[in-house]
């Protein structure tokens, strides 16, 4: 019975042995150091082509002028040409096909993002018009007297 | 003079020789883009030109698959209202999510504040999302490699590998970072690299009406973003951490940190 | 496209209750189970230094707790691990930590460190425990109307015996310089087990009252307040109990076949024997208890002295915020009342055992207005957040991160070392001491 002391390490060696055996299973091939290193770099590599392949939402003004001809030229002299579509049409998704129809935001609250009148000096907010909701003709959708893709008032 | 003129042809030789020799050697052009990365994504933001509409919030919320009525965000808008008397009052109720259509300061548990505009020195917006640091806190801590840096210099989250333990939640000095309400991993802004990886634009930068936000390759002496960074006078936020920071502000007030 | 969904709480959500500015992401993301998780850490490492003073350092009027604080450690092990378990989103991923660590994160050595602490106390106790083994399988094997119980356990001993029979001077000899040699390396690797617990804190920079080098040392010496503390209560617990039923000439925590072959278990010795080593144990609590208080003085007043740019948050949130909580119930009831009622001369095991009481609760509130009052303020330096600890639950997470999951790590360790008492007695005494 010589040696019996060293029993319990062979245990512990077995051990080991044993998680390392089942990380060779565990991990996946591509798991280990990258470009920046362990310290920041330790990652398993075909994430960042999951990440790559995330399906996007908004596809661009470009994308909707494709089609919407018309209604794309319509707004781009006006103050609002800055604004793409799809802040106010919703994000395209896989439209025309998956959704076929885009709802369209037409709440005081979306206009309200912008016009909403706040005293905000040295912010380009102050540069807006604004409003206060309350008094400004409350109730009523703005889209029935502004037309949001020509918003000037002369045109009113 | 024969000697040294040995010396100089042979130091000439030798040098040409290791640089053609490199030459030949560049076989893996992922290997060369590590070696002299010619892209690095950075963020520019405008602070003067931001007027707190938080369409930027919004899209990034639907792009990036976070629900809308959850209360995390991956960037958000601040609001700094400073008074006559110095105090600084800022807000960033729903982080903007709908905007800011309200006079009233969101204090949390202290209720909403009234500030008269007549009390109003200066008031503006900041708009906030991840720095991608250049050496990111919260990477040094994440015990099992679930979040890491690309070459290109986007810090991402693996989704399959994260524990949830929230030590990069601590560890991020920006705060930046949240659990994901339904992926129930560490989520964060990754510069929409899914966009900007294709050719496209992030969408917060592209929701914005007034060009408050634009991402470029800082690397690209002919970038809008990398020239701005270059030529103006821009801000980072929190540079005390030693994260170096890669999303630059111009308008920066000493009450933004 | 806004569809109204419902309401979708955010982690960390319930239990936060946010105030002035802050910033949206921020919640109290640690809760109870992260103030858990370095107390328990912290009460495995000190129950194994005290027993590491009478295996290493031979303080022989520690022996009978040492073996004690020895097996209780092992019982706490696993419970060490529970809080990290029950706190992560994913505690299915958990085995992570071991397969791809980190190592520049302090959380990534947990994993290692902890079974490396996990073998080394296994094996001391099984180097301690292995002549009983020995003897237990002789006695067992020699039953012949075994019960089902005793079945089970002569089992259990021939597995762990790992086949070692030998019970000759030498071998026992070598027994002896193995628990020596364990002990002593237990020690570094206790310290580490739990500098570490204090490094994941201390190292966070975007921490203001957490990022300070004094941290890993504070915990250290705090952990081995506790665990001492830990030791005297359970001690004092345990010994009545059995103090209780030897006057009914029973004999609680040995197996019965040595209780009753034994004539030593008498109330009056049972009482001496407490006696003596809850008194010595007090003054080792009282050196460390020193050193802590110490070490955590300095670090506030180099905090007020230097006053960075943090200081006007963390004086709000220390003598404001948290004042009740850091200078009453830690400091006060926690820390200077057991301090004095150990100091005041002619200590009896009673009042040791009421002191280590309030020291535990000091010892808990120290690792609570760590963890939550480091959460307690916004990294705008201009908010708060308030924590408040799920009490009913009323889903899996309230329970997990409530007073539910708080219960059930704080129970564990007297179930396991229930069973665990069964295979290794904790309270067995040599042959030889017990008929002096």
């Amino acid at each position: 019975m010589k040696g019996h002391v060293w029993r319990p390490l062979y245990v512990v060696i077995g051990l080991v042995a044993c998680i390392l055996i089942f990380r060779m299973f565990y991990v996946p091939s591509d798991f280990g150091i990258q470009e920046r290193g362990y310290t920041f770099g330790f990652h398993r590599l075909s994430n960042e082509q999951e990440w790559k392949e995330f399906p996007a939402k908004y596809k661009g003004t470009a994308y909707c002028a494709e089609c919407h001809t018309e209604n794309s030229e319509s707004i781009v002299n006006s103050g609002h040409g800055i604004i793409s579509c799809e802040d106010c049409h919703g994000a395209a998704f896989n439209h025309p096909e998956d959704p076929e129809k885009l709802s369209i935001d037409r709440s005081r609250d979306l206009c309200l993002r912008c016009h909403f009148e706040l005293y905000m000096p040295s912010s380009q907010r102050n540069d807006l018009p604004g409003i206060d909701p309350k008094t400004h003709n409350a109730g009523i959708e703005c889209v029935e007297c502004h037309n949001p893709h020509n918003p000037s008032l002369e045109d009113m | 003079m024969k000697r040294r003129d040995f010396l100089k042809s042979t130091a000439v030789f030798v040098s040409g020789a290791v640089v053609s020799m490199s030459a030949l050697e560049l076989l893996d052009p992922g290997e060369v883009l590590a070696q002299n990365p010619e892209l690095r994504w950075g963020f520019l933001v405008d602070t003067l030109k931001c007027v707190g509409c938080g369409m930027c919030v919004k899209a990034c919320k639907i792009e990036n698959d976070i629900p809308l009525d959850a209360n995390v965000t991956r960037t958000w808008v601040e609001r700094y209202v400073i008074t006559k008397d110095g105090k600084v009052n800022a807000d960033t109720p729903k982080g903007a999510l709908n905007g800011f259509t309200s006079k009233l300061i969101d204090q949390n548990a202290s209720g909403m504040k009234k500030i008269p505009d007549e009390d109003i020195t200066q008031a503006f917006f900041v708009p906030k999302l991840c720095n991608q640091c250049s050496t990111p806190a919260c990477v040094q801590v994440c015990p099992v490699g679930a979040t890491y840096q690309t070459a290109d210099g986007v810090v991402l989250v693996d989704r399959t590998w994260c524990i949830g333990c929230g030590y990069c939640i601590m560890g991020c000095p920006y705060g930046v970072r949240f659990f994901h309400p339904v992926a129930k991993v560490a989520d964060k802004c990754t510069f929409c690299y899914h966009r900007i990886s294709n050719g496209g634009n992030s969408a917060c930068a592209q929701a914005c009406p007034f060009g408050a936000r634009q991402i470029g390759n800082l690397r690209d002496p002919n970038d809008p973003v990398a020239k701005a960074v270059l030529n103006q006078r821009v801000g980072v936020l929190r540079a005390e951490y030693g994260t170096k920071p890669n999303v630059y502000y111009i308008g920066l007030s000493k009450e933004v940190h | 496209m806004v569809e109204q969904l419902a309401p979708m709480l955010v982690h960390g959500e319930i239990w936060t209750v946010k105030d002035l500015f802050v910033l949206p992401n921020e919640y109290v993301y640690w809760a109870i189970q992260i103030v858990l998780y370095p107390y328990m850490t912290g009460l495995v490492a000190g129950a194994f230094v005290l027993s590491s003073l009478y295996h290493v350092f031979g303080v022989e009027k520690l022996k009978e707790i040492a073996r004690f604080a020895l097996v209780f450690s092992f019982a706490l092990l696993p419970v060490a691990m529970l809080p990290l378990l029950l706190h992560l989103m994913q505690p299915l991923r958990g085995i992570n930590v071991l397969m791809t660590p980190h190592f520049t994160s302090a959380i990534s050595a947990f994993g290692i460190v902890f079974m490396a602490y996990a073998c080394i106390v296994a094996a001391e106790i099984w180097f301690v425990y292995r002549e009983f083994i020995v003897s237990s399988i002789h006695r067992l094997s020699a039953k012949t109307d075994r019960s089902a119980y005793e079945g089970i356990l002569l089992r259990i001993y021939k597995l762990i015996s790992l086949g070692a029979m030998d019970t000759s001077k030498k071998a026992l000899g070598a027994d002896h310089k193995a628990v020596k040699f364990l002990a002593g390396l237990g020690i570094p690797v206790a310290c580490f087990l739990h500098g570490y617990a204090g490094f994941i804190f201390g190292s966070v920079k975007a921490n203001a009252l957490w990022m300070t080098p004094l941290m890993p040392v504070i915990f250290i010496c705090s952990a081995v307040v506790s665990g001492i503390a830990l030791c005297i209560v359970c001690y004092y617990l345990f010994m009545g109990l059995r103090k209780w039923a030897a006057r009914r000439g029973k004999n609680y925590f040995l197996p019965d076949g040595i209780a009753h072959g034994s004539s030593v278990v008498d109330y009056d010795h049972l009482r001496s024997v407490q006696e003596h080593e809850v008194k010595m144990t007090s003054k080792y609590l009282l050196i460390f208890m020193t050193l802590a208080l110490t070490l955590e003085a300095l670090d506030m007043i180099f905090r007020g002295y230097t006053a960075v740019k943090s200081w006007d948050i963390l004086r709000n949130v220390l003598f404001e915020h948290d004042y009740v909580n850091i200078f009453i119930l830690q400091y006060g009831i926690g820390n200077i009342l057991p301090f004095i009622m150990l100091l005041i001369p002619g200590v009896t095991v009673r009042r040791a055992a009421l002191a280590s009481i309030l020291v535990l609760f000091g010892v808990f509130m120290m690792r609570w207005n760590v963890v939550i009052g480091g959460q307690a303020f916004s990294l705008t330096f201009n908010g708060f957040m308030h924590y408040h600890m799920p009490i009913i639950p009323h889903d899996i997470e309230t329970f997990k991160e409530g007073l539910g999951g708080a219960l059930l790590v704080a129970v564990s360790p007297f179930v396991i070392f229930y069973f665990l008492n069964m295979i290794f007695p904790a309270f067995l005494v040599d042959k030889e001491e017990a008929h002096h």
